[in-house]
């Protein structure tokens, strides 16, 4: 009896170990994002003071300033409106082409997807110079179609093909063919039966190409000069004085206004966010 | 047999007598892909071509002429331009000290965390959390925390008596904070892939192996991290081609400083192509760096096959 309790004890006490470490594991994990917050409600004569977990004097007014600085609220909804439509564009293209890969037969369906895998491979940096001359050519430059254009056909919309197409290997085809048989044409056995028990699939090909998108940065470096068109991983580091230093207290406040209502959503459906990124990473 | 048959008759009258089921197959299949591989060859095919001629040319964009001059842009990376070995020299440091890190990092929270107790869900929400953060607010927020002296990690660094260094001023101290920063960025993502690995070995093993008296250190050497060599492969593969990758964090976190003492690969890319407009010389790196990749890759996975 006596034994059984011990035993009973050394596990609790070995979960609570466990517990305090993972805590103290969690500090570099957590405390930036509350840092972050924090700073953006202090003065920027108390962000170079003494450091105060809480602001001293909350600010609130760093948070008006960071839209006069810049058109912070124009490049807010850029930032929303292109990851938007990269994701509605990447669903309709990978879904199709990953249908075509996992359920019909045609010649070059394996070369096709020898190459689409070779070319998930290959770093954007690589193709990103004669991409950035070709958008010049078609007057593309300093305007939001690369940014568009090129995550959807890139390595991003690549990876989310083959997740569509793994996902259709695995649903049964019975109904398919059933549907088939009811006189349904291919387009409609794609778009009423096989999209709707992809759900899942779908789903974290939409997460993982809004979160991309969203945070994007080589392409609209290079591709967006003009301030009304930048998105906001640029806005973020333009809150500068005249001479180039950082304006902290405004870019912690515009850094906290992209990252927190993202980090909302996460809390809310962190399980399906995380499985979604499981699903990709092992495909990937 | 004579049912199929008889679909296909009636498809090839009614519909297209002109098509077999299969051509009309084909071509609908093609229909569905071709948006796929419209976009591939446009900006995946046709720039990759392009980018080997442009390596090829001395070409600088004041000048807007491109001359071929063969392979004097290899010649300057490999023989001629001290910076580029530099460069590479970082981009391995960074790698050879990202990827051990990291996988460590995530296999140690995925053990811890694969079991169920009270608040393991909390956990791995916390320790995922920066995944989904922009890399660039990441790189912000540390770079306001690593601040000379006014930053918030030496302050307490000071509270304990240590004299923090100005981690973001020194070259080497520079690349261990641009390393462990990343690291804390992107290790939820491995640690998940270990956590379903994980998740997907039988209980029975483990509970077999006890009943025989093995330690708990004993499971993991000969059980559990033989059948995690599969994720241990792949996590590498994609950790270590990332790792070449990096641009967006030491853009925000260092600019490539101090003294490039934080200029990779990718961010020499972009300061020779976007920068200084040297697109012949910028190209040929870029080719570089496809080789590599393309190298790491095929090492990485023929020691998979050979491992099976």
């Amino acid at each position: 009896m006596t034994g059984f309790l011990t035993q009973r004890r050394m596990r609790l006490l070995n979960q609570v170990c466990w517990t305090v470490a993972l805590c103290v594991a969690a500090i570099p994990f957590v405390f930036p994002f509350f840092w972050m917050v924090s700073s953006g409600f202090k003065s920027a004569a108390e962000i170079f003071g003494s450091p105060s977990l809480v602001p001293r004097e909350w600010q609130w007014r760093n948070f008006i300033e960071v839209f006069n600085h810049q058109p912070f609220a124009r490049q807010y909804f850029n930032s929303l409106y292109i990851a938007v439509t990269v994701t509605v564009l990447t669903l309709v293209v990978s879904s199709l082409a990953g249908y075509a890969l996992a359920r019909m037969r045609f010649a070059g369906a394996a070369l096709i997807a020898l190459l689409l895998v070779t070319a998930l491979m290959v770093p954007e940096e690589v193709t990103i110079i004669p991409n950035f001359f070709m958008m010049r050519w078609a007057g593309l430059v300093d305007t939001h179609w690369p940014l568009i254009l090129l995550p959807t056909f890139g390595s991003q919309g690549i990876m989310a093909t083959f997740l569509m197409r793994q996902y259709f290997l695995a649903l049964p085809k019975e109904l398919e063919d059933a549907g088939k048989m009811d006189g349904l044409s291919r387009l409609g056995v794609w778009w009423s039966i096989a999209l709707p028990m992809s759900r899942p699939a779908l789903a974290a090909v939409a997460i993982i190409t809004f979160l991309n998108s969203w945070n994007l940065f080589l392409e609209p470096l290079i591709f967006v000069s003009s301030l009304e068109k930048f998105t906001l991983p640029l806005a973020l580091s333009n809150f500068t004085d005249p001479y180039g230093m950082p304006l902290w207290h405004l870019q912690l406040a515009a850094t906290s206004l992209a990252v927190i209502p993202i980090l909302v959503v996460y809390l809310i459906a962190q399980r399906q966010i995380i499985e979604s990124f499981a699903l990709s990473g092992v495909k990937g | 047999m004579a049912e199929t048959l008889s679909i296909r008759d009636t498809a090839r009258r009614e519909d297209a007598p002109w098509l077999t089921l299969r051509m009309r197959e084909a071509m609908e299949a093609w229909l569905f892909i071709s948006p796929t591989v419209a976009g591939f060859l446009i900006f995946f095919v046709g720039p990759l071509i392009a980018v080997v001629w442009y390596s090829l040319t001395e070409w600088n964009l004041l000048t807007q002429q491109a001359t071929f001059v063969g392979l004097d842009n290899y010649g300057d990376a490999l023989f001629r331009n001290p910076d580029f070995w530099h460069v590479v020299r970082n981009s391995v440091i960074f790698a050879v000290g990202l990827v051990p890190l990291n996988m460590a990092l995530a296999l140690l929270l995925a053990l811890a965390l694969s079991r169920r107790f009270a608040g393991v869900i909390i956990f791995r929400t916390v320790f995922f959390a920066p995944v989904v953060t922009s890399a660039v607010a990441w790189a912000i927020v540390w770079r306001f925390l690593l601040q000379g002296e006014a930053g918030f990690v030496n302050q307490i660094l000071a509270q304990v008596g240590i004299d923090g260094p100005n981690w973001l001023r020194e070259p080497n101290w520079a690349m261990a904070a641009v390393i462990v920063t990343r690291v804390i960025k992107m290790v939820g993502l491995n640690m998940i892939l270990y956590i379903a690995a994980l998740q997907a070995i039988p209980r029975d093993y483990e509970a077999a192996a006890r009943l025989e008296g093995a330690s708990g250190w004993q499971i993991f050497r000969w059980i559990v991290w033989p059948l995690l060599g599969p994720t241990t492969l792949v996590i590498m593969v994609i950790t270590t081609i990332g790792s070449f990758k990096v641009f967006d964090h030491i853009y925000q976190m260092t600019g490539g400083g101090p003294e490039n003492g934080t200029l990779v690969l990718a961010y020499y890319i972009y300061q020779q192509g976007f920068q200084f407009f040297d697109v012949g010389y910028a190209s040929a790196l870029a080719m570089i760096m496809f080789v590599i990749v393309m190298v790491l890759t095929i090492v990485q996975l023929a020691l998979r096959r050979r491992d099976t």
